[in-house]
């Protein structure tokens, strides 16, 4: 039942593009594209929020140091996809390594600081970059190159490339959260110091956790920079990770798809709330356009509660019940 | 006399102005059953917290199998052999009872960097699992939420995912807390049974366990160990009595 599901969805999406040909509205297939990078992104954070426990508020930077070096390969001359994005997650797996050998070691609110630190301190480093564009960004002059006859600057192709890395990697994901690996980081998330009373090195269990989810988050990255042929410091802000904590807190901490989902629904909701004027909210309040945030900040709310397992424990409670 | 299991030496803890491991030396025998008793704040769970390794001491040294571990890490001492409980439920308790002992289990059966096979398909887990929850009397309980459990069957797990570990010394900080009598027989025909196979650090108020159990016990008062010595000695030492036993010693 959830296997058939699950192929239905999959059926779903791979035909989107198709539809949207069919019906002349492409635009819909770049924005799903976008869904689909920041759900890969959302995805890598929920292995260390979700999973985890981690309340790592500095995703961004891993996020942004993948389209960065993405960029910089492209820029360089060196535009080989099968170059430039294993270097953009290993990139930022090394970054993470970094960051997180000193960070594992702080716990609650000061974990949370220091990873918002560490990013703040390489969205400066960005910003410093001036051969870079520094904080004007870099324009890539083209998109990367994939071989096989596949052009990543044709939408459609562009949209199929990123929809089989998230499928990919929520299957890796699916495979490592029950294995013997996801099960130690998920009883660290539920009882850390019992952990190391039975006899496990926590801190190297969740230190891989962090570099992996880093890893999978530069990828995102370097999707994304793509996807934009544009990268700027912007991609590193604090408010890129609270949106990607977001998008995992509303789509499901802990859920398989709960960064799907959160990005569908904090995309979408963005996307109806910006381009789509309601006559009933505005009769309620004339301005809501200019602060779409708030209403992300009404549904966050809702979220919290009425559905404090996200989207994706609505659908499992249907499912239980 | 056969080389000490466990040997502490000179072993101090403050906590500001507070001394609440005042020298301890203390040596645990291959095989024995050794109690240690005092009043509330004596620092028993401070004790078992440094020889654990969650805590380190401000001087002093510990020996285990006559190694210095006083700088190894919990898990290095775990994977040593020395392995505790807690005083206050320490389970993972949105866990099943067998995902729960086979978590402890898994720690000691191969590596845990494995990120594709399902933990599920693996059935020498499961099954360790189920005959140590057997043994603490959980066996037809297994597919409980720990969460869910009665507090004297949490007491039960707590003290599985102890023995679970395959450890030579267990460190049991009052493992019959909160128990009722029936539940506390149970447990001290556990620990009996224990005997055979490992040694026991028993950190207990029940003076009815203490008694029946142990080979021999220290009396920590203050921080400090004021006797040690087989039950028949400690029942007899006038001190003793007068800092702790009071009325509470049987005859
Ligand atoms: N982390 C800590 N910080 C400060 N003081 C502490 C800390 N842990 C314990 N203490 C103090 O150290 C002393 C010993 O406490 P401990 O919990 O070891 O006693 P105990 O013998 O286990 O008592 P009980 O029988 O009530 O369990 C107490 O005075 C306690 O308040
Ligand atoms: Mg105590």
């Amino acid at each position: 039942m959830r296997r058939a599901l699950t192929v239905g969805v999959l059926l779903l999406a791979i035909a989107f593009p198709l539809a949207m040909q069919a019906i002349d509205q492409t635009y819909y297939v770049t924005m799903a594209s976008r869904i689909l990078v920041y759900a890969l992104a959302a995805t890598s954070l929920n292995l260390i929020l979700g999973y985890g426990g981690m309340i790592s508020f500095g995703h961004a930077a891993f996020v942004g140091a993948g389209a960065y070096t993405a960029s910089i390969m492209i820029a360089e001359g060196m535009p080989s996809a099968w170059i430039g994005w294993p270097l953009a997650m290993a990139v930022p797996a090394l970054l993470a390594l970094a960051i997180g050998a000193i960070s594992l070691r702080t716990r609650g609110v000061y974990f949370i600081m220091i990873t918002l630190a560490f990013a703040q301190m390489i969205y400066y480093l960005t910003v410093s970059m001036k051969a870079y564009g520094g904080d004007e960004g870099l324009t890539l002059t083209q998109r990367a190159t994939l071989g096989f006859g596949l052009d990543l600057k044709d939408d459609a192709t562009f949209y199929y490339v990123v929809l089989a890395i998230l499928v990919a990697a929520l299957f890796l994901v699916s495979r490592l959260v029950n294995a013997r690996f996801g099960r130690v980081v998920q009883a660290i998330r539920e009882n850390e110091s019992r952990m190391e009373a039975i006899g496990y090195p926590t801190l190297r269990y969740k230190l891989i956790a962090f570099v992996l989810a880093g890893a999978l988050g530069g990828l995102a990255g370097a999707l994304l920079a793509n996807q934009n042929s544009y990268v700027n410091p912007g991609i590193l802000h604090w408010t890129e990770s609270g949106k990607l904590m977001i998008m995992v807190i509303l789509g499901g901490v802990g859920h398989l798809y709960g960064g799907v989902f959160g990005a569908i629904g904090l995309l979408g909701l963005e996307e109806v709330l910006a381009n789509h004027k309601f006559a009933w909210l505005a009769a309620l309040y004339p301005d809501y356009q200019q602060h779409s945030l708030l209403g992300v900040g009404v549904a966050m709310l809702a979220v919290v509660l009425y559905a404090p397992q996200g989207i994706a424990g609505l659908f499992r409670r249907g499912k239980d019940g | 006399m056969a080389e000490a299991l466990l040997r502490v030496d000179g072993l101090e803890k403050h906590f500001g102005g507070i001394v609440a491991t005042d020298g301890v030396t203390l040596e645990v025998a291959p095989g024995e059953i050794h109690a240690l008793i005092g009043p509330n704040g004596a620092g028993k769970t401070t004790l078992i917290a440094q020889l654990s390794g969650s805590l380190a001491p401000d001087a002093g040294r510990i020996l285990f199998g006559g190694a210095d571990i006083t700088a190894m890490p919990q898990h290095g001492r775990v994977r040593a052999g020395l392995a505790r409980s807690y005083q206050i439920t320490s389970i993972f308790r949105r866990f099943s009872v067998r995902d729960n002992l086979s978590l402890a289990v898994q720690a000691r059966s191969g590596s845990s960097l494995a990120f594709w096979r399902p933990v599920a398909a693996e059935t020498a887990l499961a099954e360790e699992a189920g005959r140590i929850a057997a043994q603490v009397g959980l066996g037809d309980r297994l597919d409980a939420a720990a969460g869910s459990l009665a507090h004297a069957e949490q007491r039960c797990l707590e003290v599985g995912l102890a023995l679970a570990t395959n450890a030579r010394l267990l460190l049991l900080d009052e493992p019959m807390a909160g128990m009722g009598p029936d539940e506390s027989q149970r447990m001290i025909g556990l620990i009996e049974r224990l005997r055979a196979t490992v040694s026991v650090l028993l950190v207990e108020h029940d003076m009815d366990a203490v008694f029946r159990l142990a080979d021999r016990i220290s009396v920590l008062v203050n921080g400090a160990i004021v006797a040690t010595g087989t039950p028949a000695e400690i029942r007899a030492d006038a001190d003793v009595r007068r800092a702790y036993l009071g009325d509470e010693v049987p005859t």
